[in-house]
């Protein structure tokens, strides 16, 4: 193999890994404070591109491109990115409210089941409300490329890797550095010891939320600009696969989430140009159980011990 | 009646399970010997589907209501019971000619290699514990159907040939080809009967309540309602979880070779994650743990959406609400109170109209 | 203003062994802890924690919160594995022993916070309890073969005279969580002796018991010592019991062993009073916990 299809696969792997990893950080948060996996995570994704989709041909269709190039070009992209956050906030809010917020004392497999129906409420109202037939997203910064020496790298790529970083690099400083965000670590180390503190937990929990869900709806713009055909399950297998990613770097861990995403990303393109296409889905799954058995808290997560 | 009432809660149970599969058997086939058009052409049409889903739903309700693990992939036990049983059907075509022989060979079958792939998976799944299981089990779901997917087995008069991925058998004159890949399987003939779905079901009822009231049973619920007590007592987790979930995974694998049998075709995608979830909608509905409420959910479910055709679009759609609205009610403190009140209250008065 | 750092506390030597009651005293203990330690996080727990214990002997593990008792237990059961030293039970090295094996070889516990099989029957927790006494095949109960019949019955003969010990036959039928609180700890007992160990640790067996429940306990323990004859190790805040049935006692402070002996050399080892009830509060001594 040459090193400049080595480079190029490489490059592809780090953008779908951006996107995993993005994903990955949604249920890393919840996973964190809540000590759920929100299985529908994944469905807030398809959700979201959904209303993008949707804004941007309305919005898109208000430009003339000839006269108004640069609004035709901006506008709708930022439109449809902006809508499809603030709907998949609140979307992810009430569920939150709505479907987990009772079942807070309930067994952890209560709750999952409770977020697979979820995820199945939110699939089967988009058939319902969109149809199953696929809708072909345009890319958000359109299809050109850059030329970077010898490699060609799309605009959608450069994005994904840029939106990855500031997202980051935001979250770090977002759970580091502000009141919120500490009351969010104080939450997912001791519900019961940050209440006596003054944290409200319930609305902590939902903020949680609420930052999942905003970033699952650029996930699903990204996604969607990287592989464009959008059905209602388009949001399930990445959000499994970006749960692995989760699990991958150690769940609750915000660097892991990120780490995990990017190697999955990368082995997952290797694996379908290596070993065959129609079993890279398989082989990340096989990494998932590997790592699980090797260590079960991820690769920078920590083991927890229940107190006897 | 004093007799029933007399009996141990757990052995009553099981007794009016027993009657009431017995019994609603007993209908659907009188219906079907001695009524002109018999039960009808859909229902007839899902009577084995109808078996095979109890079957399944009961091997789950064995995982997830009484040894307490989440599977999300039990359609892959199923999957692998259906193509492998259905493989054997194909190549004892010849040598077995009795077709109830033949069908009983190929569900041991299947069920043999589900419970071995039962084992398999399970060394490393229940080493873990709660939502990673569950997740773990919906990878190997994926990873069976996408393996499976790729599988091309045929037999001729040299022996059985395998190929993965590209189908490079070159089958003799004469020779069957067994599993084609994406293509699935097509069975030479449908040995599958609605007696021998019967047969299964109560097979099936037999070994989970037998299991549950034994010793075994009881290790298996004292791991799930406590892990350290449990092994403080001497008992080993990880092998009563392992024996829940290897016999589960051969019941289902049985399950999908009497499914399997009775189609004359079908692929790996039958078998999905949609179809694991289907599964865990019929054992929740029913009841974690409650085996009677299994069997009327996974056969009520089973039918309704053949018979409200109109309504397709909506099914999965009302299966989701129901399933929140389950959970929710059946777990949640101040819904529970609220609804014990409500009976309470209905109770108090028919009482009080009654007097 | 600060605080004058705080004086180290005054190890006495305490000698390897306790004190074994006289009628242990021809046979090997049943239990030896050789310097055991386990560190959390770098920080030590339990260290050089050396006991012994009499094949009949009813001992007790006493401290101030969080000296490390129940993490003795945990490290005895191998919930935790230890980070050094050994634990011999009956002359038998563990250290590669884990929760099931070490049962087997001989030790049950209860837990300070009950652990009881919450959804089934009291019987059933005690059967679950006799799990490795009467055995038979997962195939057998399955295919309901003559042997089962045999060894359910044998089962519940032997649940319900166990269970007879507290006088609690009648509530075999209820499910174990709708118990109240006494009768759980009665229970986890019982589910304990079903193992048929040759030491039991109790963990806290009289908390939460109002005076005459706890009297009652005092009594059964003594009881089940003399008739199953085996030895008895128990955490315990309630300083009556303690010092009422204790042969041995071992004081543990911030996870050392600071003193050993018989009750009455406990009560008035100064070393021990000062771990309780801090300097300077010599005069109060027997006010609070420490004596009778």
């Amino acid at each position: 193999m040459d090193f400049l299809t080595l480079m190029d696969y490489l490059i592809r792997g780090l953008s779908l890994g951006s996107i995993y990893a993005i994903i990955a950080l949604g249920y890393t948060m919840v996973y964190g404070i809540a000590k759920m996996l929100n299985f529908a995570h994944g469905d807030v994704i398809m959700v979201g591109a959904y209303i993008c989709f949707f804004t941007m041909n309305r919005v898109g269709a208000m430009f003339d491109p000839e006269t108004q190039a640069l609004a035709a070009a901006v506008a709708p992209a930022l439109a449809g990115v902006l809508l499809s956050m603030v709907v998949c906030t609140v979307l992810g809010v009430v569920i939150e409210g709505l479907a987990y917020k009772p079942l807070r004392q309930a067994p952890s497999l209560a709750v999952l089941i409770t977020a697979i129906g979820v995820s199945y409420f939110l699939q089967n109202a988009a058939q319902l409300l969109w149809t199953s037939s696929p809708k072909y997203f345009s890319p958000i910064v359109g299809s050109g490329q850059v030329q970077a020496g010898p490699l060609t790298i799309s605009h959608v790529i450069l994005v994904t890797i840029v939106a990855c970083v500031v997202i980051m690099l935001a979250l770090t400083f977002f759970t580091n550095k502000t009141k919120m965000g500490k009351a969010m670590r104080a939450v997912s180390e001791d519900k019961g010891a940050a209440q006596l503190m003054g944290i409200n937990v319930n609305r902590t929990i939902s903020m949680t939320f609420a930052i999942g869900s905003a970033l699952a709806a650029i996930a699903g713009v990204l996604l969607c600009s990287a592989y464009p055909t959008l059905t209602p399950t388009t949001g399930s297998m990445p959000g499994i696969k970006a749960f692995t990613a989760a699990v991958f770097g150690g769940i609750g861990s915000i660097p892991g989430a990120l780490l995990g995403g990017l190697l999955l990303g990368i082995i997952e393109i290797f694996a379908s140009a290596y070993i065959s296409t129609q079993l890279s889905t398989a082989v990340v799954f096989g990494v998932l159980i590997v790592i699980l058995l090797v260590k079960p808290a991820g690769l920078l997560g920590k083991t927890v011990r229940e107190k006897v | 009646m004093t007799s029933l009432k007399t009996m141990k809660k757990s052995t009553r149970t099981s007794f009016l399970t027993y009657a009431m599969v017995v019994v609603a058997f007993v209908i659907v086939q009188s219906l079907r010997v001695f009524k002109d058009g018999g039960v009808g052409a859909v229902l007839e049409g899902q009577l084995i589907p109808i078996c095979a889903y109890i079957t399944v739903a009961l091997a789950l309700n064995l995982v997830v209501g009484v040894s307490g693990e989440l599977s999300l992939g039990h359609a892959g036990f199923m999957s692998i019971g259906a193509f492998m049983g259905c493989a054997m059907a194909s190549a004892l075509q010849d040598s077995v000619t009795l077709a109830p022989l033949r069908l009983a060979i190929s569900m041991i079958f299947g069920a043999v290699l589900a419970g071995l792939f039962g084992f398999l998976i399970g060394i490393p799944v229940l080493r873990l514990n709660g939502d990673y299981l569950a997740i773990v089990t919906l990878a190997f779901g994926e990873i069976i159907k996408s393996i499976i997917t790729n599988v091309y087995l045929g037999v001729d008069k040299d022996g059985l040939q395998f190929s993965f991925l590209t189908d490079r058998n070159q089958l003799a004159e004469g020779g069957i080809a067994l599993i084609k890949g994406p293509m699935g399987v097509n069975n030479s003939a449908r040995i599958s009967t609605f007696v021998a779905g019967f047969i299964l079901v109560m097979i099936t009822l037999i070994v989970v309540f037998n299991l549950v009231n034994s010793r075994a049973g009881r290790a298996i619920m004292a791991a799930r309602d406590n892990r350290i007590a449990a092994e403080s007592v001497g008992i080993s987790v990880t092998k009563y979880k392992m024996m829940a979930f290897v016999t589960s995974a051969a019941l289902a694998g049985a399950a999908g070779t009497l499914y399997g049998c009775s189609q004359v075709t079908f692929t790996a995608t039958k078998f999905d994650f949609n179809t694991s979830i289907l599964i865990l909608v019929f054992v929740v509905l029913g009841g974690l743990g409650n085996m009677w409420g299994t069997v009327i959910a996974a056969a009520a479910l089973t039918i309704l959406p053949e018979a409200l055709r109109e309504f397709a679009d909506y099914r999965m759609l009302v299966y989701a609400i129901v399933l929140i609205l389950v959970m929710l009610a059946t777990n949640n403190p101040t819904i529970q109170s609220g609804l014990s009140r409500l009976i309470q209250r209905l109770k108090a008065g028919k009482g009080g109209e009654e007097q | 203003m600060s605080r004058l750092p705080k004086e180290p506390v005054k190890l006495v030597p305490v000698p390897s062994t306790n004190k074994i009651p006289e009628r242990d005293i021809g046979q090997s203990p049943i239990l030896e802890c050789r310097h055991l330690g386990i560190d959390f996080g770098g920080l030590a727990a339990v260290k050089d924690f050396n006991m012994a214990i009499g094949r009949t002997e009813i001992a007790g593990l006493i401290g101030p919160n969080g000296a490390g008792k129940t993490t003795v237990f945990n490290l005895l059961t191998k919930v935790y594995q230890p980070t050094r030293g050994s634990i011999l039970i009956d002359g038998q090295e563990t250290s590669r022993m884990n929760t099931v094996q070490v049962n087997r070889a001989g030790i049950a516990r209860t837990f300070q916070n009950i652990r009881l099989f919450d959804k089934l029957s009291v019987e059933d927790n005690v059967k679950i309890g006799l799990h490795n006494q009467i055995r038979y095949p997962m195939w057998d109960g399955i295919l309901r073969l003559p042997s089962y019949w045999k060894k359910e019955k044998l089962a519940h003969e032997s649940a319900m005279e166990l269970l007879s010990i507290f006088g609690m036959e009648d509530l075999a039928g209820h499910q174990a969580g709708s118990l109240p609180y006494g009768a759980q700890r009665r229970l986890e007992i019982v589910r304990a002796l079903a193992t048929n160990p040759s030491l039991l640790l109790l963990d806290e067996p009289a908390a939460g018991m109002n005076p005459s429940e706890t009297a009652d306990l005092m009594e059964n323990i003594v009881k089940i010592r003399d008739t199953f004859h085996i030895a008895i190790l128990l955490i315990e805040h309630d300083m009556n019991l303690v010092m009422g049935i204790c042969e041995g006692i071992c004081v543990l402070n911030f996870g050392q062993i600071i003193a050993k002996g018989t009750p009455d050399e406990i009560k008035n080892n100064p070393v021990v009073i000062e771990a309780y009830l801090g300097k300077g509060n010599k005069g109060n001594k027997g006010n609070k916990k420490g004596g009778k």
